[in-house]
């Protein structure tokens, strides 16, 4: 069996589809370093769970591959990377409204 | 132009109030989201990276100025400011809210327009010649009959749940600008020998995973057994196409498994049961739906002054020489307006430029605009004595681009800046290539070369036709780029042919170069094109450049 790799909880908000991260406190953020940070797989699928079951909140909440960084988790797969900022073309999305 | 009828008008409503009522219900939690997703795609809602993104059928290309402003509007109000036209003849917005998308496919319907069909296994929006109508080399207006496919596909009970999703494509011109045999059906109009008006109907063309250029099954259809024979086809695709494997779901694997020849015949027994069905009913209506598109009165004037700006103004000549095309009635020119500034987004237009589009097309267009699936926007109708008038308003609004053709006439999918399924981005790919050749003031002098790109194996942006395919992976999790060389998307089309190992993003536009500078030194003459050359001299000389060269650099 592979090694569990550490991960974050992310998703789409439903109303506006912004891309979240579910928070050790049950929040979604939208910045990746306020993710919950999960090193133990069981406790990850769990975590899914309490996520997942946010249905009017969230749509397609998953388990991203992420590393741990000085201000916290950081993602280590280029898409992840694009969903913490936006496009590349335009200053829009996240990487405007939250003047990252 | 095509006006709804009260049927049409009905059922689009119903189908907003419909939506509506579903979208309150998902909000409320009455829908979960696994019963809500197949909804909301069905009116082409879909999720994407950053934000919804809602795609609009723009049929066979042919939109209205009113239609255009409502565009901007919704851009506007509804999203920020731009709308992306794509490669089936669409505009996708790419950040409408989940709660706004009721108002959105209102103010969509209270112009004609909705977003049904267009995502989900059934027929999509039937995309035609951008020049139809107007063309000088066409037999006939294709558009009638695209509508009439139109009329017949939408919400038919029979064809909504298909294998895969099903596309058409239409041309009235035996120059394929509609690239007929990249479709699943593709309709290309001929006349036989005794000079009647017919189509060579080709089947089972396709670029993504599995790219296939389309056989023909019927070498002459008689026009008015179009929607019987399309019918025949879709009935027999419906029945042996797999519904086990996604990958194997569209209708040129059916083809390839069944053959050619069976299916030939199964099409050709169930067309005989279909045809006497019709009734002439068709007919009735293909012939009411033509009067819609009766050409416009043309002026008769002189066209002297163009001649004369023509001679004297030489950014007015660079542009006349890309961006027109020869138009059936001599006075007249087609204008295509690059949507393809050098740095810009391919197929973006700010709300801004789609008013000014609809201006011009009021003003000096007979009150026609198009849609091309190279992402450009097409005055179909313009007098040659008004050219000078519309290319000074382009230009003042940066739509002035004389690159139609050119290296820097891009597609591009919008890859991994908005799209969920992309591996890799491709609008940047674009927008790097053009400038950089723009800085190297090379474009005219390398002439036509059509550059496609691609940020998945799905290949929306066409890669597989491109005379220079790109298409972006994620290989072991950095982006890489595949380059193909060859590929053509006219009559003679043509799968491109993969050049060797890939290139990281940032090697992709210098091999570009290497490809395009070792064009420049093989070609026997300024007038032999890239895929004129490429065809003389094969893939050998390219890959030197690209690799050898490569590798010294990197020694």
């Amino acid at each position: 069996m592979s090694r569990f790799t550490p991960k974050v909880i992310t998703a789409n908000r439903l109303r506006e589809g912004d891309v979240v991260y579910f928070t050790a406190d049950d929040r979604w953020t939208p910045f990746h370093h306020e993710a919950e940070f999960l090193e133990d797989e069981a406790h990850a699928q769990l975590r899914l769970l309490d996520a997942a079951a946010q249905k009017l909140v969230i749509v397609g909440a998953y388990l991203a591959d992420a590393k741990a960084g000085a201000n916290g988790p950081e993602p280590t797969h280029f898409r992840e990377a694009f969903r913490t900022r936006g496009p590349s073309n335009y200053n829009h999305g996240k990487q405007a409204d939250h003047a990252l | 132009m095509y006006s709804y009828s009260d049927f049409d008008e009905a059922f689009v409503r119903a189908r907003v109030a419909q939506f509506t009522d579903q979208v309150e219900r998902r909000l409320d939690g009455s829908l979960t989201e696994d019963e809500f997703r197949p909804l909301r795609l069905m009116n082409g809602l879909y999720l994407q990276l950053h934000a919804y993104m809602l795609r609009v059928a723009i049929p066979y290309g042919t939109i209205s100025p009113r239609q255009m402003r409502q565009l901007a509007l919704i851009a506007d109000t509804w999203d920020k400011g731009y709308g992306h036209f794509t490669t089936r003849q669409n505009i996708q917005f790419n950040w409408p809210k989940l709660p706004d998308v009721p108002a959105i496919l209102t103010a969509l319907a209270d112009v004609e327009m909705h977003a049904i069909q267009t995502s989900g296994n059934c027929v999509r929006n039937v995309t035609a010649d951008h020049f139809a109508g107007a063309a000088a080399d066409e037999i006939e207006d294709p558009r009638p009959y695209a509508e009439l496919l139109r009329q017949w596909s939408t919400d038919h009970p029979e064809f909504q749940f298909l294998p895969r999703k099903f596309k058409i494509a239409i041309t009235g011109a035996p120059n394929d600008r509609a690239v007929t045999k990249a479709h699943d059906i593709g309709l290309r109009m001929v006349k036989n020998a005794a000079g009647e008006v017919g189509f060579e109907v080709i089947v089972g063309g396709g670029l993504g995973r599995t790219p296939m250029v389309g056989m023909v099954v019927r070498d002459f259809l008689p026009v008015e057994d179009l929607l019987p024979y399309v019918e025949a086809v879709l009935s027999v695709y419906n029945v042996l196409g797999r519904r086990d494997n996604k990958y194997k779901a569209r209708i040129k694997i059916t083809l390839h498994e069944t053959g050619k020849a069976e299916i030939t015949r199964m099409v050709e027994e169930r067309f005989a049961e279909l045809k006497p069905l019709f009734g002439g009913n068709d007919q009735k209506l293909l012939a009411d739906i033509r009067e819609a598109f009766a050409l416009p009165a043309f002026r008769d004037a002189p066209t002297a002054a163009y001649d004369a700006f023509y001679k004297a103004d030489p950014v007015f000549r660079a542009w006349a020489d890309t961006n027109l095309a020869q138009h059936r009635n001599d006075q007249y020119a087609i204008v295509t307006v690059s949507i393809k500034a050098h740095g810009q987004t391919p197929g973006d237009a700010t709300s801004d430029q789609m008013r000014l589009l609809a201006d011009l097309a009021e003003t000096y267009g007979h009150a026609d605009l198009r849609i091309s699936h190279e992402q450009n926007v097409i005055l179909p109708h313009v007098h040659k004595s008004d050219l000078p008038a519309v290319h000074a308003a382009l230009v003042k609004a940066g739509l002035g681009t004389a690159n139609v053709g050119l290296i820097s006439d891009i597609i591009a999918c919008p890859g991994m800046d908005y799209c969920a399924l992309a591996t890799a981005r491709a609008i940047p790919v674009a927008q790097e290539i053009a400038t950089r050749f723009n800085d190297l003031k090379l474009e005219h002098d390398i002439g036509p070369l059509k550059i496609k790109i691609s940020g998945c194996i799905n290949a929306c942006g066409h890669h597989h036709v491109g005379h220079i395919g790109i298409l972006g992976l994620d290989r072991a999790g950095v982006e890489n780029y595949q380059i193909t060389l060859g590929g053509d998307g006219s009559e003679d089309a043509t799968i491109g042919e993969k050049t060797g190992p890939g290139f990281a993003y940032d090697q992709v536009v210098p091999a570009i170069e290497r490809i395009v500078l070792a064009y420049l030194d093989l070609r026997q003459s300024p007038e032999e094109t890239f895929l004129q050359a490429y065809r003389r001299v094969g893939v050998g000389p390219f890959k030197t450049a690209l690799y050898e060269a490569g590798e010294r650099d990197a020694a």
